[in-house]
């Protein structure tokens, strides 16, 4: 341990959790800026009561007992097990007496997208303030009818019970109006040190169900009078529907209908495998135009680099200032991915009497009420959006779309509910990719081995096309009067799209940051988990394994060196003294160990990635043999919840960053199945991954769910880096890529 | 019609003796475990078991599967009564979005069915042809240990008390 001049042992950890509890605790955001402020503003209100503020729009107690609302929508990541942890904790109730509605257009508050790591932020806050307020409310009900100060009752399991024994349930004391109230800024929120469910490992709700076939998704939605239908896609973004001949297609057993409409092109039956195979008859039958309209792949990132672009300067330090000391610099490419979601995208609606309800898996069903009342230019309360969960999305993926092509079949159908199932090959082609990038990083090193200078370029497409408008549901393309894509713009800084985490979160003497962002979208792009972060980590934190290694610094020490934020510094030495990392360590031959850190757009969770992995030279093969994390993730409301997160954001980052990259010809995409978009196996994880978290009671929840990614990238390119002593720094590390690096 | 046997019972089925084991599973029995994956039998969403063996019911025509004993998700267990491949992905958690739990359920049981006490090395190489895109594989082998546990002990508890009883 003495080789180790930056361990922390547990207790100084705990030391300085407990300071920053205090001190935070006293500066709380959003109440005590707010309250400073002049009085004609009102004080901000908490998370998503800021556009949802009536209490009962999250919380009613009625007939039908407790029911708790959250305009947010449970993609397997847990989330609706963390938010009825916070309501419980905050109402005084068990988890099991709570009825609890996720995301849907007719009961559920507009929290628009679930996405960006927002969900405890907006919803967990919105809901831990309005339960309090609803118990407060409750127990000033009961102290109305009992005659007994408020400070006199307990609430508990759902009743308020006076010291005299009298006891009312919620039911009993709830009026209809009493809590049709707006939320107050403040809430009497529950001291940490009494919780009974927040901080705890709940199980998640929704697991029992889906590990013993019950409907969980809504592929498993089975309608009264349900159709099938399969949609023909054209053959490439481009390509236009020359001729069909569906008459033949039409006599096929079971088949109802073809829907054409410009080059949309759908066939509907009364069997599922009916469908597929008239969707095959029809894909036969049909003859389409298309043209060359993708960038060369084998000058892709020319392209990205060439391509027109609105240039953004995020940070303005002077460029190339004179600085004496020793320069590097370095260029990072990172391919189209995909999302991959195991279940292709699918959707059930059912137009009846002029109006439509789609029950879908997007991540934001408002938004989609609006494009798709848009598309079929129906009014918006004749669209009724419900969220059912699909096959896990790590962003926008073909969930809109598919919903779309249900609708548009639908109102071709009324009266039945149609299912519209992707296939394997269209949620491959056609869900929007995770977008190309290239990132340039020149530093130059100080005399004592500090960063003086710093320039970062990225060059992106952007990464959120969600709708929005008609004009992002890729079928109202094809459309005979079609709606056409929107020129997309940058998401803005702090939280930004291509440029996420662009800016460094360490402090170097001068950093100059610049985003050329390209409008321009020959192969649709949009929101993949971290968005531009993956890339701008990947490429900042295999950079500042490049200036340590330069500085004749170890890695770890180098990055304490420029990092000042405490709660950075303490996950980055919670990671490396669980890892057991130590300087120059002794690693037989082949093996390297790397590390890497970020905090998610500079402003979300902690976290800190160490790897160690062994390369077999001959074949180019990387074997990871441990991973090990730590996470701050604010106030945790259920680590098992944290660590899922993080394990598997370990694992999908590894996959990405070892193997995966969409491929295309000038034509057409042409990774269309597993075979041809490999992902991780089994075989292929490490030993043992394991996440150390740090638990920061009252301070403000911090989003988990994509901090992983880009460190991950990172602390495999260091760790190669050492293995070999070769850096790489265009993704993915196939064998192919590693084998040509190190010279075999 | 042809008649399948699923979770012990029989069904009579009329559909195209090309149909995928998968669609008649799902829409003639409501039988929601297996899931559509690929289509192409490159996931393993679909697994389900026959003669306790594991196959790819999305490219598994109806006709092969007749005369053979099929076992789905639900023939396992209940949601009152999970089985203790269930039981145990439960217990390590071993789920995000869940789509491809089912499949990884049914290809651990065809592993314990035959070997209650693979080693870690062949839980990996077995499990191999199901993807899992959430990353939660390393929850998945820790609930696969945790079931063939479980099996081994309810096993010689069993046996136990047919000694005690004889």
């Amino acid at each position: 341990m003495s080789a180790d001049p930056f361990s922390l042992s547990r207790r100084k950890l705990l030391a300085g959790g407990g300071a920053l509890v205090v001190s935070f605790s006293l500066a709380r955001s959003p109440f005590s800026t707010a309250t400073a402020q002049a009085p004609p503003q009102p004080p901000r209100l908490p998370g998503s009561l800021r556009t949802t503020p009536m209490l009962d729009a999250w919380i009613r107690v009625d007939a039908e007992g407790i029911t708790v609302f959250t305009g947010k929508a449970e993609l397997g990541q847990g989330i609706k097990t963390a938010l009825l942890q916070v309501a419980a904790e905050e109402l005084s109730v068990e988890p099991r007496q709570i009825r609890f509605i996720t995301a849907d257009t007719a009961k559920t508050p507009n929290e628009g997208y679930t996405a960006g790591s927002q969900s405890m932020q907006d919803s967990a806050t919105a809901i831990r303030h309005a339960a309090a307020q609803a118990r407060e409310l409750l127990i000033g009900a009961a102290s109305a009818r009992f005659g007994v100060p408020a400070e006199q009752l307990t609430a508990n399991e759902a009743a308020v019970t006076a010291v005299d024994g009298r006891r009312a349930s919620y039911q009993d004391l709830a009026s209809a109006e009493l809590l049709h109230v707006a939320a107050q800024p403040q809430s009497k929120l529950k001291d940490p040190s009494s919780y009974r469910l927040i901080g705890k490992p709940l199980e998640r709700v929704d697991i029992p169900a889906k590990v013993t076939g019950a409907v969980a998704y809504v592929q498993d939605l089975r309608l009264p009078g349900m159709v099938h239908a399969r949609v023909v896609r054209p053959s490439s973004y481009g390509a236009r529907l020359r001729s069909v001949e569906i008459a033949a297609v039409e006599r096929m057993a079971g088949v109802l209908k073809t829907v054409r409409d410009g080059s949309f092109l759908a066939v509907v039956a009364e069997r599922e495998f009916q469908a597929v195979q008239a969707m095959d008859a029809l894909a036969l039958a049909s003859r389409w135009d298309e043209s060359k309209s993708l960038p060369d792949p084998a000058r892709l990132y020319d392209w990205v680099r060439n391509a027109p672009a609105k240039d953004y300067v995020l940070q303005d330090g002077r460029s190339g200032i004179e600085t004496s000391g020793r320069t590097l610099e370095a260029v990072y490419h990172r391919p189209y991915q995909l999302h991959g979601s195991i279940g292709p995208s699918c959707a059930v609606a059912l137009a009846e009497g002029g109006s439509l309800t789609v029950w879908t898996h997007s991540q934001g069903v408002y938004p989609l009420r609006d494009a798709i009342a848009e598309m079929l230019r129906m009014a918006k309360d004749k669209v009724h959006c419900i969220h059912m969960e699909g096959s896990g999305c790590y962003g926008h993926n073909g969930a809109d779309d598919v919903a779309a092509d249900a609708a548009l079949i639908a109102t071709a159908l009324p009266g039945r509910p149609v299912r519209v199932q992707w296939t394997r090959d269209q949620e491959h082609a056609w869900e929007p990719f995770g977008a190309a990038m290239v990132t340039s990083v020149r530093a130059t090193l100080d005399g004592s081995g500090g960063v003086a200078d710093w320039q970062y370029e990225v060059w992106s497409n952007a990464h959120s096309t969600r709708p929005g408008g008609a004009g992002n549901l890729m079928p109202a393309w094809h459309l005979a009067a079609p709606f056409t894509q929107p020129v997309p713009e940058p998401i803005p800084q702090p939280t930004g799209g291509g440029d996420r985490n662009a800016i460094p979160l360490y402090r170097f003497a001068n950093t100059r940051v610049v985003h050329h962002f390209i409008p321009d979208m020959p192969v649709r792009v949009s929101a993949l988990r971290g968005l531009g972060a993956y890339m701008n980590v990947f490429s900042l934190e295999s950079f500042m394994d490049e200036l340590a290694l330069a500085a004749g610094a170890d890695p770890v020490e180098f990055r304490l060196r420029h990092l000042q934020d405490m709660r950075a510094r303490d996950v980055v030495q919670l990671a490396a003294e669980k890892f057991g990392w130590t300087i120059a360590p002794k690693l037989p031959k082949g093996r390297g160990r790397g590390f890497a850190f970020a905090r998610y757009k500079n402003l979300a969770a902690y976290t800190a990635v160490a790897v160690e992995l062994e390369v077999e030279r001959e074949t180019g093969q990387i074997r990871l043999l441990s991973c090990v994390a730590a996470d701050d993730s604010g106030e945790i409301v259920n680590p098992d919840g944290v660590r899922n997160q993080i394990e598997g954001g370990i694992v999908q980052s590894a996959s990405w960053t070892l193997r995966e990259a969409v491929t295309f010809d000038e034509t057409r995409i042409t990774s269309l199945d597993w075979s041809t978009y490999p992902i991780l196996r089994f075989g292929d994880l490490p030993e043992r991954i394991e996440v150390h978290l740090i638990d920061r009671p009252r301070e403000p929840f911090l989003g988990t769910g994509e901090s992983a990614q880009g460190p991950t990238a990172a602390a495999i390119a260091n760790a190669l880096a050492s293995a070999t002593g070769v850096r790489l720094r265009e993704l993915p590390f196939t064998r192919r890529n590693i084998k040509a690096a190190i010279g075999i | 019609m042809l008649t399948l046997s699923v979770n012990g019972r029989s069904h009579q089925v009329e559909a195209d003796g090309a149909t995928p084991l998968l669609y008649v599973l799902r829409n003639d029995l409501g039988l929601n475990g297996a899931k559509f994956g690929c289509g192409l039998g490159q996931c393993g969403a679909c697994t389900v078991l026959m003669d306790d063996k594991p196959v790819l019911s999305c490219i598994t025509p109806i006709t092969v599967a007749e005369g053979r004993r099929i076992t789905t998700l639900e023939g396992l267990g209940t949601l009152d009564n999970p089985g203790p491949v269930q039981r145990a992905f439960i217990a390590e958690q071993a789920a995000q979005c869940g789509f491809c739990i089912p499949g990884m359920i049914m290809r651990a049981e065809a592993l314990l069915r035959r070997n209650p006490q693979p080693s870690d090395k062949e839980i990996r190489g077995h499990m191999s042809p199901n993807l899992c895109r959430c990353g939660t594989h390393m929850r998945i082998l820790a609930a696969v240990r945790r079931a063939a546990r479980a099996i081994r002990s309810a096993a010689a508890e069993s046996a136990r008390s047919q000694e005690a009883r004889r």
